[in-house]
C-alpha cells in the first residue's frame, strides 16, 4: 500500500541527505520523493510516497529529526496529487497519426520528434499516468522519465473549517 | 564595538559560555588553530592517548554529573575515531558534545590530506550534527549544540568546523535567539493521559512499574520513588535505569530482561500492567516481544514519542519528561486516593516476595577454587560500602556488576547499555571522575574489555585522575564463550586471550599506576584494600578468575521471557 507524506522542512545544506539516511537505516521504502521550495525560502517541501502498512513510527522518525518542521499524511481522497512524465515511445510514421490521437484524449504534449520516436509530456494524477503508459506499451516503450509525486491537501469546502494558510502547508 | 575574534577564539570561549569545565581530546592537523586559545582558557583539556577514549571520557562525564560532555578531535581519523563513542551515547541518550577539525572549507571534497566526510558518517549516530561555514555562526551552533544534546531526549551533537573557518575573523557576539523551529521537544505530559494512567493504575491487581534511563537523565530518581510508594508499585530497573530506586527498598525489584533476575523478569510476564516510564522495551527487556508481558495493559512515558508504540502499542501514551510526568502523575493519584492509602494487592506482594525467597540471585565461592567474580563484586560493594560510582565494560562481568552491585543512587551506575561498546569501562571511568573528583570511582572491566583502551590509563596517571579498575581475568572473552558454550556445542573460536599475556600489574605500572593481583578467594579482600587505601594514582587490580564461570539468569536471545534458565541444569 501507498502513502503520500507531504514534510516541511527548514531549507538548510543537507536536508535531504538527513531524510534519505534516516529512511535507508530505519529500513523504510521511499517510492518516490519530490523536494522544492515552498512559497517561505526558508522551507522546502518534500512529497514522500512510501511503500508500507505503518506510517506512524515513519512520521514519529521524521518529526525526530531537528530539521523537520511539520509532516502531513495526505489520504488520496483529501489531497491532490499531481506527477509529470516523459516519455519517448516508438513511432513508425505510420502510426504516429493515431498514437497522436490517443494522446491528445489524455491531453498529452507531443514534445519532440525524432526519426522513429515521439516523446509525449503528460501531467496529472497517477492513475492518468499509468493508463497512459499501458496504452503507448505496445508501440514500444524507448524511455521513460518521471518527476515523482507532489501533493497538496485540498482546500477545505465550507466556511466553517479552517481558513487556507497564506504560506504554503 | 565588539572584539573581533579568530571561529577558534569564539569556539572556545562559546564553550566557556556553556560553562565547560573539561574537555577531552586529541589535537591534530585540522583542529591546531581551536588549540592555541585553549591555553588561556580556565578549560582544562584532558589530553587523551586515542579519540574514542575521548569521546568515552566525554560521555562518563555526562553520566556522573548529569552535564553534557564535550570532546574534541581533529578532522580524518579524529573524527572517525569518535564515532564509536558518538554511536554509544546516541544509543543510551548521553549528552555528548564533539567538536571535530576538518580541512580547509576550498580542500572539502578533494580528498585532502586527512580528510573524511564526519558530517554524512556521523549524521546517522548524532542526535543532529552541524558543518560550519562561516565563523560568525560559530556562538549560534555551539549555543544550540548544546541544548540540542541536554534536551528532550538527550544524545550526542557533532560540530564540523573546517580549519579556515577556525582561522577567519569574525565580530564576537553572544549567542542569541535560537532558531529551532522543527524542535519543540514535549515537558509535560497530557492532563487527560495522566488521568487515564492513574485510572488503570487503580484498577490493576498487578501492576510492575518499569522504569528505564530516562529516569537517570531527567533527574527524576526522587519522583519515581516517590510515585512508587504513593501507588504501592513494585518497580523493576532496566540496565540503564539502576539506581533509580534504590535497591535496598522493599518495592525495588531489581532488573529484568536477559540477564535480570527471575522476579523481576517474570513479574513483567504475569503483570497485569506496566507503568513504563523512560524505558523502551529493548530487546535485551523484553525476549520475544510478541511472548512479553502478555496479560499486561501498557502506560509509556517516554520524552521521545518514536519511542511510544515502537515495539509495543500503549493504552495510555504520555510523551514528555519523566520527572515532569512523573509530578503530574503524583499529584493526580494524591487527589485520587484523597485520606485512603493505595490499594495493598496483597496476593500480589505476596507472589512476588515468594519469588524473590525461591530464586534469590545467589553464587557459592569455594574458597579453595578459583576466584568467582560475583565474589569480588559482593567483597568491592561490602568494603566500599557501595558508596562509589561504578563503571563497567561489556559482557559477563558488566551483567554481574549490574546484578549484585545493590544501587543506591542515580548517577552512580556507568555502562555502555544499548551499543554494548567492549572498552567502555576504563575511559568511562577517566570522564566520570575528571567531573566528579570528590568521589570514588571504580572500574569493573574484562580482560578483553580492558585490552581495548587500557592505554587511557597513562592519560589518568598523567593528569592526575586517580580511578581504580578492576579487572576479572577469565583470560576469555566471556559472554563470547558461554554463548560457543551453549548454542555452538562447546566448540570455542577465537575467544582465548591466554592466561599469562599481558602481565596486568606490570602493565599497569608501565603505565604509571599501582598494579595488584589476586590469585585465590582469600586474597579478595586484602587487595581489595590495598587498592582502596591509594588515593594518588590510579589502581589496576588483576584478579584471575574462573575461566568457565556463565552468567545466569539467562533467556537466550529471541526467546520467550517465561521460560528463564536459572543454570546449565535447565538448558
Amino acid at each position: 500500500m501507498q502513502h503520500v507524506i507531504a514534510v516541511q522542512v527548514e531549507n538548510k545544506p543537507g536536508v535531504l541527505a538527513r531524510i534519505s539516511s534516516m529512511f535507508a537505516r530505519r529500513g523504510f521504502n521511499i517510492h518516490s520523493l519530490a523536494v522544492g521550495p515552498t512559497a517561505d525560502p526558508s522551507l522546502s517541501r518534500m512529497t514522500v510516497v512510501i511503500d508500507g502498512p505503518e506510517m506512524e513510527q515513519i512520521i514519529k522518525q521524521l518529526y525526530k529529526l531537528v530539521h523537520t518542521v511539520k509532516v502531513t499524511e495526505l489520504s488520496p481522497n483529501e489531497a491532490i496529487e499531481r506527477e509529470i512524465m516523459l516519455v519517448r515511445i516508438a513511432a513508425d510514421p505510420k502510426k504516429r497519426g493515431e498514437m497522436l490521437d490517443a494522446a491528445s484524449i489524455f491531453e498529452a504534449r507531443a514534445v519532440d520528434v525524432g526519426a522513429n520516436t515521439l516523446t509525449f509530456e503528460v501531467s496529472g494524477d497517477p492513475k492518468r499516468l499509468a493508463d497512459f503508459l499501458e496504452l503507448m506499451r505496445p508501440y514500444g516503450i524507448v524511455d521513460l522519465a518521471k518527476s515523482g509525486r507532489i501533493a497538496l491537501p485540498r482546500a477545505a469546502k465550507s466556511k466553517r473549517a479552517e481558513p487556507p494558510q497564506l504560506r504554503t502547508a | 564595538m565588539s572584539p573581533r575574534l579568530s571561529g577558534a577564539h569564539a569556539l572556545i570561549k562559546a564553550l566557556e559560555h556553556e560553562g565547560v569545565e573539561v574537555v577531552f581530546g586529541v589535537p591534530g592537523g585540522a583542529i591546531l588553530p581551536a588549540y592555541d586559545p585553549m591555553l588561556d582558557s580556565p578549560i582544562r583539556h584532558v589530553l587523551a592517548r586515542h579519540e574514542q577514549g575521548a569521546g568515552h571520557m566525554a560521555s562518563g562525564y555526562a553520566h556522573a554529573t548529569g552535564r553534557v560532555g564535550v570532546t574534541v578531535a581533529t578532522s580524518g581519523p579524529g573524527a572517525t575515531n569518535l564515532i564509536t563513542p558518538l554511536a554509544d551515547a546516541y544509543m543510551d541518550s548521553i549528552p555528548v558534545v564533539a567538536i571535530t577539525g576538518q580541512v580547509a572549507t576550498s580542500a572539502i571534497g578533494n580528498d585532502a590530506f586527512q580528510e573524511a566526510h564526519t558530517w554524512g558518517i556521523s549524521m546517522p549516530c548524532t542526535k543532529h550534527n552541524y558543518l560550519i561555514t562561516d565563523a560568525s555562526e560559530i556562538p549560534d551552533v555551539v549555543r544550540e549544540a548544546f541544548h540540542l544534546a541536554a534536551t528532550g531526549r538527550p544524545g550526542p551533537v557533532l560540530i564540523d568546523i573546517p580549519k579556515d573557518i577556525l582561522n577567519a575573523e569574525m565580530e564576537w557576539h553572544s549567542a542569541g535567539e535560537m532558531n529551532l523551529p522543527g524542535y519543540k521537544p514535549s515537558v509535560k505530559g497530557h492532563p487527560k493521559q495522566v488521568k487515564a494512567a492513574i485510572e488503570l493504575i487503580m484498577e490493576s491487581e498487578r501492576p510492575i512499574l518499569y522504569a528505564g534511563g530516562g529516569i537517570i537523565r531527567a533527574e527524576a530518581a526522587d519522583e519515581l520513588r516517590t510515585f512508587a510508594e504513593l501507588g504501592n508499585l513494585p518497580t523493576v530497573t532496566t540496565l540503564m535505569g539502576r539506581g533509580a530506586i534504590p535497591d535496598s527498598h522493599e518495592l525495588s525489584l531489581g532488573m529484568p530482561g536477559m540477564h535480570g533476575n527471575y522476579t523481576a523478569i517474570t513479574s513483567m510476564q504475569k503483570a497485569d500492567l506496566l507503568v513504563t516510564v523512560g524505558a523502551r522495551f529493548d530487546d535485551r527487556v523484553t525476549g520475544d516481544p510478541s511472548a512479553f508481558a502478555p496479560l499486561a495493559k501498557v502506560i509509556h512515558v517516554d520524552v521521545d514519542p518514536a519511542e511510544i508504540g515502537k515495539v509495543r502499542n500503549p493504552e495510555v501514551p504520555i510523551v514528555g519528561d519523566a520527572k515532569a510526568v512523573l509530578g503530574q502523575l503524583i499529584t493526580a493519584m494524591r487527589k485520587r486516593l484523597g485520606d485512603n492509602p493505595a490499594p495493598a494487592r496483597q496476593p500480589w506482594m505476596d507472589t512476588l516476595r515468594g519469588w524473590q525467597e525461591s530464586h534469590p540471585l545467589h553464587f557459592d565461592q569455594d574458597p579453595e577454587g578459583p576466584i568467582l567474580q560475583q565474589f569480588v563484586i559482593s567483597e568491592l560493594h561490602r568494603l566500599t560500602e557501595g558508596d562509589a560510582i561504578v563503571v563497567a565494560g561489556v559482557g559477563q562481568h558488566q551483567m554481574w556488576v549490574s546484578q549484585f552491585w545493590g544501587f543506591e543512587r542515580p548517577k552512580t551506575w556507568i555502562n555502555s547499555g544499548g551499543l554494548g561498546t567492549m572498552g567502555y569501562a576504563v575511559p568511562a571511568a577517566v570522564g566520570a571522575k575528571a567531573g566528579m573528583p570528590d568521589e570514588l570511582v571504580v572500574a569493573i572491566d574484562g580482560d578483553g574489555c580492558f585490552q581495548m583502551t587500557s592505554q587511557e590509563l597513562i592519560t589518568a596517571s598523567i593528569e592526575g585522575i586517580p580511578v581504580k579498575i578492576f579487572v576479572m581475568n577469565n583470560h576469555s572473552l566471556g559472554m563470547v564463550k558461554q554463548w560457543q558454550r551453549l548454542f555452538y556445542d562447546n566448540r570455542f573460536s577465537a575467544i582465548d586471550l591466554t592466561e599469562h599475556t599481558p602481565d596486568f600489574p606490570k602493565l599497569a605500572e608501565a603505565m604509571g599506576c599501582v598494579g595488584l593481583r589476586a590469585d585465590h578467594p582469600g586474597e579478595v579482600a586484602s587487595v581489595i584494600e590495598k587498592a582502596l587505601a591509594v588515593n594518588d594514582k590510579p589502581v589496576v587490580v588483576e584478579f584471575r578468575c574462573d575461566p568457565d564461570a556463565m552468567v545466569f539468569p539467562m533467556v537466550p536471545a529471541g526467546g520467550s521471557n517465561d521460560n528463564v534458565v536459572l543454570g546449565p541444569e535447565d538448558l
